[in-house]
């Protein structure tokens, strides 16, 4: 089983997501994907996190509308992928 | 804040000589109903020293707004408002105020502004085309709450509309004050700063060229009232990160962190709610003589008032039964006065210098009870500026009794 | 996601494990996050930006904000800082009667290209002549935003407005103004930089240039003035994921990003 050094991770407000897509390719190691067959209560996609976050807060500086709360480990986890 | 004391059909008998260019020994209004206290507050490094100082109106202005607390002032240069600005250069840095030289009159009401936003006494001004410049921003000042002295020198009387009418949008209002002369713009522009301070909206005064440039005695120190208190609502920056940090917006007054935000219809039925206790609180003034049996009232204002009153006063010499209603509160406008001194006359005639503007007023007032005829019209010299030719009380008696006989 | 196997990270609550929080939902001077700018929109996130700065050099208490007329006029009422508002066009000379009269204070306008290269555009030419020690902030996206994404005077040539809609046309409607460039020129202004918000990286770059601005300001060197080049998708008439790089191909190919005076 292999895993993913995983150094941050962050908390998303799902129902402030107006589905922008801009943290996707806002995120340096590319753990953020939009959901496709989910939606918010205002109909919007929101993004989902993947192993691999580094904390480095790009998601959060870029998010229009302050969905991301962002986490730094005092130890990098090792995640199964 | 002090209130305005005076009587509903102010009786302020100046006993200033008429016709003449120059003033010397004009004595000061008898009747000065401000505010009670004697001023404790000299800002100035001088004590008011009652005394008399020849000076043109325009400095007599600029050094009252300085005695009753202006501290910033900007202003673009136009005649005849020019001077206004030049001696406010002078006279604020020593005390410790600021004189901007705007590049515009829009960015000179912008600074006006922003330095009032701040708690701190302003004015500004111009002629009647600065003023027209500046009207969006009267027009919003008055719902975001921004005290505010304007001064228009203005030509002639043609901007009585825009002064009391306003050429700005929305249903503002903007309390007019018109002086006679240097004398009683002392008292009036003292009395605009407690009045704009006491109700966050912005107060105009109404002067002209006539005014400006004619040099009297005048004793700057009289007519002392309550310094301005200092205000809570002034932006200073320290309210920041308090959760409860200063708003001061024409858009409203209310916070999103109290679960309301900018609400417009809210926020202008309370502006025109201020409005009117504004209105209601503030008391109309006029100087009324002999009308109590008169059978032609005359009603002007400003500068050609001085020359009605001395026509008035020839024709009561001469056996006329004639009377003068001079409004200085252009804004409230002084109806009550005008419809007594109505009462029983069989002609009212309204001068005014230009094609017949307070003349709707007047008629407003007079509401019948007697005939208003128009006596005024435009009087201007190829300057355009409206001191001549008509300012001639042999002009005026002329008008007046031909007025009184057809 | 049903034919994807991908495991995803449970993201609706802190993390378990021992972990500090580096940045949290909105930004401390703002009060309520949410608000009814488009989606993709960047003047939030110029917004974030610039009250960031602030926090970060101990400012709140000494700082007025000035605001001018647009979308970003949303942000008036909802700040934990001290707030002016003013009229279209007009933030820089309130920001020049504030200053004057409160020189211990930190004074910075936030206007769009609307309402500063058009309606304001001597204003801020002025105030920047006078070397006024304020920060003028211009968040430009080549629009009005809110009346429905009208022509500017900073529209690029060939963009696409709601009535340019065959593009901005030189002989028609002129050629677009690039007020940072005017603006260097002044000796007053003593720092202008033109950043965006479209890249992560571009965010970060945008922010050292707002803190250098504001430190302009602290030192008394004069006029400062950050562009800061946002998205707008509706006013371009794109998807939001297409902003990022519509920016960068349109708007930042004319009004060119970087340091574009530091006298500092």
């Amino acid at each position: 089983m292999s895993t993913i050094t995983t150094r941050g991770t962050v908390v998303i407000d799902v129902e402030a997501c107006k589905g922008c897509d801009l943290c996707i390719d806002a995120c340096p190691p590319n753990v953020l994907v939009m959901t496709t067959d989910e939606v918010n209560t205002r109909g919007y996609r929101f993004p989902k996190l993947l192993p691999g976050c580094t904390g480095c807060k790009a998601c959060s500086q870029i998010c229009p509308d302050f969905v991301f709360q962002v986490y730094k480990y005092e130890t990098p986890q090792e995640i199964e992928s | 804040m002090s209130e305005l004391a005076s009587e509903p059909s102010a009786v302020s008998e100046l006993a200033s000589e008429p016709s003449a260019v120059s003033e010397l020994a004009s004595e000061p209004s008898a009747v000065s109903e401000l505010a009670s206290e004697p001023s404790a507050v000299s800002e100035l490094a001088s004590e008011p020293s009652g005394q008399r100082v020849l000076m043109e109106g325009s400095e007599a202005i600029a050094e009252a707004m300085v005695l009753a607390g202006c501290r910033f002032f900007a202003g673009y240069p136009m005649t005849p408002f020019t001077e206004v600005l030049e001696h406010m250069a002078k006279k604020l840095p020593p005390v410790g105020g600021v004189c901007m030289n705007a590049e515009s009159e829009l960015e000179a009401i912008g600074m006006a502004w922003g330095a009032a936003a701040t708690g701190t006494p302003a004015a500004t001004g111009s002629t009647g085309q600065g003023l027209s410049l500046m009207q969006e921003s009267i027009a919003e000042a008055c719902l975001a709450g921004i005290p505010m002295l304007l001064i228009n020198m203005a030509r002639a009387q043609g901007d009585y509309f825009q002064a009391t009418r306003g050429g700005g949008h929305g249903d503002y209002r903007t309390p007019v004050l018109a002086p006679q002369d240097a004398t009683e713009a002392v008292k009036l522009v003292k009395l605009g700063f407690q009045l704009t301070w006491r109700w966050r909206n912005p107060v105009l005064l109404f002067g002209d060229y006539y005014l400006a440039h004619t040099s009297s005695s005048v004793d700057t120190s009289a007519f002392d009232l309550v310094p301005l208190a200092p205000v809570d609502w002034g932006l200073d920056g320290s309210t920041g990160g308090t959760g409860r940090a200063r708003l001061v917006s024409p858009l409203g007054t209310d916070k999103q962190r109290d679960d309301v935000g900018y609400d417009l219809a809210k926020h202008y039925y309370a502006c025109a709610a201020r409005s009117a206790e504004m209105l209601a609180g503030i008391e109309p003034l006029a100087e009324v003589e002999g009308c109590d049996d008169a059978d032609v009232v005359v009603v002007a204002f400003g500068t050609p008032a001085r020359y009605v009153r001395a026509a008035v006063r020839e024709l009561r010499a001469d056996g006329v039964k004639a009377g003068s209603v001079r409004p200085i509160t252009l804004l409230p406008f002084p109806t009550d006065a005008i419809a007594r001194a109505a009462e029983g006359a069989k002609v009212v005639a309204v001068y005014e210098n230009n094609q017949g503007q307070m003349l709707d007023d007047v008629r407003l007032a007079v509401l019948g009870r007697a005939p208003v005829q128009f006596i005024g019209g435009l009087s201007l010299d190829t300057s355009g500026f409206g001191i001549a030719p008509d300012y001639d009380v042999a002009v005026f008696r002329q008008r007046i009794e031909k007025v009184l006989h057809d | 996601m049903t034919d994807t196997p991908v495991r995803f990270l449970p993201t609706d609550r802190p993390p378990s494990e021992p972990a500090r929080l580096v940045d949290d939902f909105t930004p401390e001077l703002i009060d309520v996050g949410e608000h009814h700018l488009c989606p993709g929109c960047g003047e939030p996130i110029a917004m974030r930006s610039v009250l960031e700065v602030i926090a970060e050099l101990a400012l709140v208490q000494r700082t007025i904000a000035v605001f001018g007329i647009g979308c970003y006029s949303a942000f008036s009422n909802n700040l934990d800082v001290e707030v002016c508002q003013a009229l279209h066009g007009r933030a820089p000379s309130l920001a020049t009667g504030i200053k004057r009269a409160k020189p211990d204070t930190v004074v910075f306008t936030i206007q769009g290209d609307g309402d500063m290269v058009n309606e304001g555009l001597q204003e801020v030419l002025h105030t920047a002549a006078r070397g006024e020690n304020v920060t003028c902030v211009l968040l430009n996206n080549g629009v009005f935003g809110e009346t429905g994404g009208h022509i500017t005077a900073a529209t690029v040539l060939g963009q696409r407005t709601k009535n340019t809609l065959d593009g901005r046309d030189p002989h028609e409607h002129g050629y677009p103004i690039l007020i940072s460039n005017l603006i260097a020129q002044l000796e007053g202004a003593a720092y202008v930089a033109r950043g965006a918000v479209n890249t992560a990286g571009n965010v970060s770059r945008t922010k050292r240039m707002i803190t250098k601005a504001i430190e302009t300001q602290l030192a008394g060197r004069g006029f400062s003035f950050v562009e800061i080049l946002t998205m707008c998708p509706t006013g371009w008439f794109i998807e939001t994921q297409e902003a990022p790089d519509y920016l960068d191909d349109n708007l930042a190919a004319v009004h060119v990003g970087g340091v574009l005076k530091d006298n500092t």
